[in-house]
């Protein structure tokens, strides 16, 4: 990936164009003239919408939010990779002077089964969120928490659950895994809180909870491919896939003889 | 004019009045709160808080946001830290110093009994955190960590690396999870707040749109809450999120809410330059870099030479020199508006000549660059990806950007508007931070609202309702939905020339100019004969393509454009009234001889709350006077 070249590029790009869940997709080409080397790959699809409304054809739809790459809300599969060619980093935070001048660019949205196609490039990734609903928090009523400092925290524990604490949610790791699998994002959830004394007494029921709700979302499972670490924008560790599969053994061998 | 707004707040002493109203308030036992249902509108830290809290304590909650999961909230985009007045670092902090600080901070132009109960809760919102699981940033010997902000000479900011609102917003998300599964809470994700609707003049319910398949309806409540965050984006390019937007609050002061103070905008001093027409936002970096990092300029006009050659004795590090007790940690009102001199004394830098250095030579010096990589480290990297430059080894270009507001919808003590049941929480109201907010304090405000103040109040505006609560078949219902049907089919049938972006960007162009860091009598008459033309062009040239029926991102900019159209107006009219320097608000014509702001406390201690009349007079404005009890008025000084 260079950054030398002319201030404007030109592009041409291949997007995935879908009108609902319901519809059919195909990839349809567009140009992308004149773009400044230092605008964000979101900015020169914001540039190519200007031009489609200008002759009254439909704008690309694609989800993005705060475009400094940490509220997981953009997506796309760019050239095959989920969030573009640059390591540890959102599309909302990729830049065209990552792309050599006269390149095609395929664009695409996040492909797994369970965050199916709402519109182009947009995808429902509610699948995520019901992970979460099944156990990923530790109960702690409002006003009832003692003084922060009466449990000492080791640093390094609280680093390693910061690094996993660090996942923003997006999904690429499942967009980019052979089998769908959402363990990174799962993973990183159920090590942060493990990893913390405040997270032990739901750990057992946690992780089974969890690692259930990811399974009947349709997600696979993890088979080692490492993909999911290779697009991850926070740079989520595979070691939490390795903690997540030794937390749930734990948990479901003592499920199995009846201790929480 | 009217002088009758009632503020509630509590008689008694400063550091009694929360607890007492605490007592004095009625209290909903536990098996009626499933009878009460609460509308939330936004899920970021005060509106994901609160859902979490109220579902907590069993009320039936319904909480909306636009983005599609309530995790994405631009809560999340927060990077520096929370304050909060432990004292861990026993360096003098306490509750009163927390309070003080912030009233100071805020130009005096905030309610002395609100902030205090901000800086009372501010310790348990830590402790709070910490059970929830949120990691924050640990000594060795495993106990909470703090660093400096600015606006304060002790170190109470409280942090989790350089994304502590991801990681609060997180902790909050995950509570509201909780609720969700146990049945509390049900969760609309991507569904928009359109209108709100008012029965016999209180607020019961909304009207929102379905952002998948464009289906307009209602939902009815015992209380509506907005916690939609702040209004920046009326300027186009600020530091919020793309989506963030004024309508909800703008709605509901269509319905006849006072919006309170909209001029107080904060500019942040430290985000990336701008640089070309085609940017669609902004980006900060956090405040806390200036704990290490030194602010300069070149001495010299037009000095083109790269930093590194240009030798000490030929830079101005001017926050140093104008302000040496808080040099580079000066508050950021007054920081903005130092680069914001230096610059149009022709000494700024880079390409546009918008832009001051920060630098962290010294520091890599000092610490090592290890040192600085693990505090600052994920911030370089993001630096480094959107400008293409090393910041270990050349300053950073810096200038300043629209951040935050400190205005909105006015609210009494217990959060609520002068609309009966209709709440505002977090950046959406206006309460806390008066013309100027300090580091680290809003994530302490969203917080303190959602999970410790709105739960202790909502029980005196619900007591007073029981069975109230109107049915979706009632007219009200029918006709703000109506309403809404009609302006969405409006905007789809201009089918103009020009896009919804264009108007927006012109917008936040003229706004930046006429009302940004610096205003005065003849731009901001500029601006109100402007906006009005714009915004006839607007639904007349307007071109949304498309349908109701279907995800359709143009129809959704163009209902907050619209609406931004109208609101940019009214803070040009508060901008105008308002014949002081104070804060985030700087008038030209009021500024003493070394250009620091210069208040009228005398003709100008109130909250300017305005009512909307019609699209075609002016708003009316009402005042709270501001009693200054504990805090002597004094010129704020960081020198």
């Amino acid at each position: 990936m260079s950054t030398a070249g002319p201030a404007k590029r030109n592009f041409k790009v291949r997007v995935w164009r879908q009108k609902s869940g319901a519809a059919a997709g195909k990839f349809v080409d567009y140009d992308a003239p004149n773009i400044p080397a230092d605008a964000s790959f979101l900015e020169m699809l914001d540039i190519v919408n200007e031009a489609l409304i200008a002759r009254s054809e439909d704008p690309i739809a694609f989800d993005h939010d705060c475009r400094e790459g940490i509220c997981g809300m953009c997506s796309l599969v760019i050239d095959g990779v989920a969030h573009g060619p640059n390591r540890a980093t959102t599309t909302c935070q990729l830049y065209m002077r990552h792309f050599a001048d006269g390149e095609t660019i395929h664009i695409e949205p996040f492909r797994a089964k369970s965050f199916p196609v709402l519109k182009d490039l947009v995808t429902d990734r509610r699948a995520l969120d019901r992970i979460q609903q099944a156990g990923g928090f530790i109960t702690a009523r409002t006003g009832s928490a003692p003084d922060g400092n009466s449990v000492a925290v080791p640093k390094v524990h609280a680093d390693a659950a910061m690094d996993a604490a660090a996942c923003i949610g997006c999904g690429a790791c499942a967009a980019a895994c052979p089998n769908a699998s959402a363990m990174l994002f799962l993973g990183a959830k159920v090590s942060h809180l493990a990893l913390l004394p405040q997270g032990q007494p739901e750990r057992t029921s946690r992780v089974l909870k969890m690692l259930r709700q990811h399974d009947a979302e349709g997600f696979g499972n993890c088979t080692n491919h490492y993909e999911c670490e290779a697009v991850c924008p926070a740079e989520i560790s595979v070691s939490f896939i390795a903690k997540l599969n030794r937390e749930y053994a734990f948990a479901s061998a003592k499920e199995s003889v009846g201790v929480e | 004019m009217t002088n009758g707004l009632d503020s509630k707040v509590p008689a008694g002493p400063l550091e009694k009045k929360w607890e007492q109203h605490k007592f004095d308030s009625k209290l909903i036992n536990p098996a009626n709160r499933r009878k009460f249902e609460i509308i939330i509108v936004g899920s970021g830290l005060a509106g994901g808080a609160a859902a979490a809290t109220l579902g907590e304590l069993g009320y039936k909650v319904k909480c909306f946001c636009y983005q599609d999961s309530p995790r994405r909230a631009h809560s999340i985009a927060a990077q520096g830290g929370i304050n909060a007045a432990k004292n861990y670092q026993n360096d003098g902090d306490s509750v009163y110093r927390l309070f003080y600080d912030t009233i100071k901070g805020g130009d005096f132009r905030s309610r002395e009994a609100n902030v205090y109960r901000l800086a009372e809760v501010s310790a348990n919102i830590i402790d709070q955190c910490v059970a929830q699981g949120v990691p924050f940033a640990r000594e060795y010997g495993g106990l909470l960590a703090n660093r400096s902000f600015g606006g304060a000479q002790v170190s109470r900011t409280f942090y989790a690396r350089g994304q502590t609102g991801q990681q609060l917003l997180l902790g909050a998300y995950s509570a509201l999870c909780k609720q969700i599964a146990a049945g509390t809470v049900e969760m609309f994700p991507r569904t928009e707040m359109l209108d709100v609707v008012i029965v016999d003049g209180h607020a019961k319910g909304i009207v929102v749109r379905d952002m998948v398949t464009g289906r307009i309806s209602s939902h009815a409540g015992d209380t509506v809450v907005l916690a939609t965050g702040g209004y920046g984006n009326v300027f186009y390019l600020s530091t919020n999120a793309k989506g963030c937007n004024v309508t909800a609050a703008y709605r509901a002061h269509k319905r006849g809410a006072f919006f309170a103070n909209p001029c107080y905008t904060q500019i942040h001093p430290t985000c990336i330059p701008v640089t070309g027409e085609y940017q669609s936002k902004l980006t900060l970096m956090s405040e806390s870099l200036r704990n290490d990092g030194r602010v300069w300029a070149p001495k010299k006009q037009g000095d083109k030479r790269p930093p590194r050659e240009i030798p000490d004795a030929e830079r101005d590090y001017y926050l140093e020199r104008k302000y040496p007790s808080f040099g580079n940690l000066a508050p950021r009102d007054i920081s903005s508006r130092a680069a914001k001199e230096a610059c149009d004394d022709g000494r700024g830098v880079g390409e546009t000549g918008l832009g001051v250095y920060l630098d962290f030579r010294d520091a890599i010096a000092r610490l090592g660059e290890p040192v600085v990589r693990e505090r600052y480290g994920n911030l370089f990297d993001m630096y480094h990806k959107i400008t293409n430059e090393d910041a270990y080894h050349q300053p950073m270009r810096i200038y300043p950007a629209v951040h935050y507001t400190m205005g909105g919808l006015w609210v009494d003590y217990n959060l609520m508007s002068n609309v009966p049941g209709l709440h505002v929480l977090g950046e959406a109201n206006f309460s806390d931070h008066g013309a100027n907010r300090l580091g680290a304090s809003a994530l302490m405000q969203g917080l303190a609202d959602g999970y410790f103040v709105l739960p202790n109040t909502i029980g005196g505006y619900l007591a007073t309702q029981v069975n109230k609560r109107p049915p979706l078949d009632h007219p009200e219902f029918k006709k703000t939905e109506e309403d809404v049907r009609n302006r969405t089919a409006q905007l789809l049938g201009i089918k103009g020339k020009r896009s919804v972006d264009s108007f927006h960007r012109e917008l936040g162009l003229l706004m930046w100019d006429k009302c940004g860091m610096a205003r005065n009598d003849t731009g901001l008459r500029e601006a109100l004969k402007r906006i009005p033309q714009l915004r006839e062009e607007f639904w007349k040239n307007v071109r949304v393509l498309g349908e109701n029926e279907e995800l359709n991102q143009s129809l959704e900019k163009a209902g907050r454009v619209a609406d931004f159209l109208e609101f940019g107006e009214l803070m040009c009219y508060d901008a105008l009234h308002r014949r002081e320097s104070c804060g985030g608000h700087f008038r030209e014509e009021f500024q003493t001889a070394d250009g620091e702001a210069k208040r009228d406390d005398e003709n100008f201690t109130y909250v300017a709350a305005w009512q909307f009349v019609n699209e075609s007079s002016p708003p009316l404005l009402h005042k709270e006077a501001l009693n200054f009890e504990n805090v002597h008025l004094a010129t704020r000084s960081y020198k």
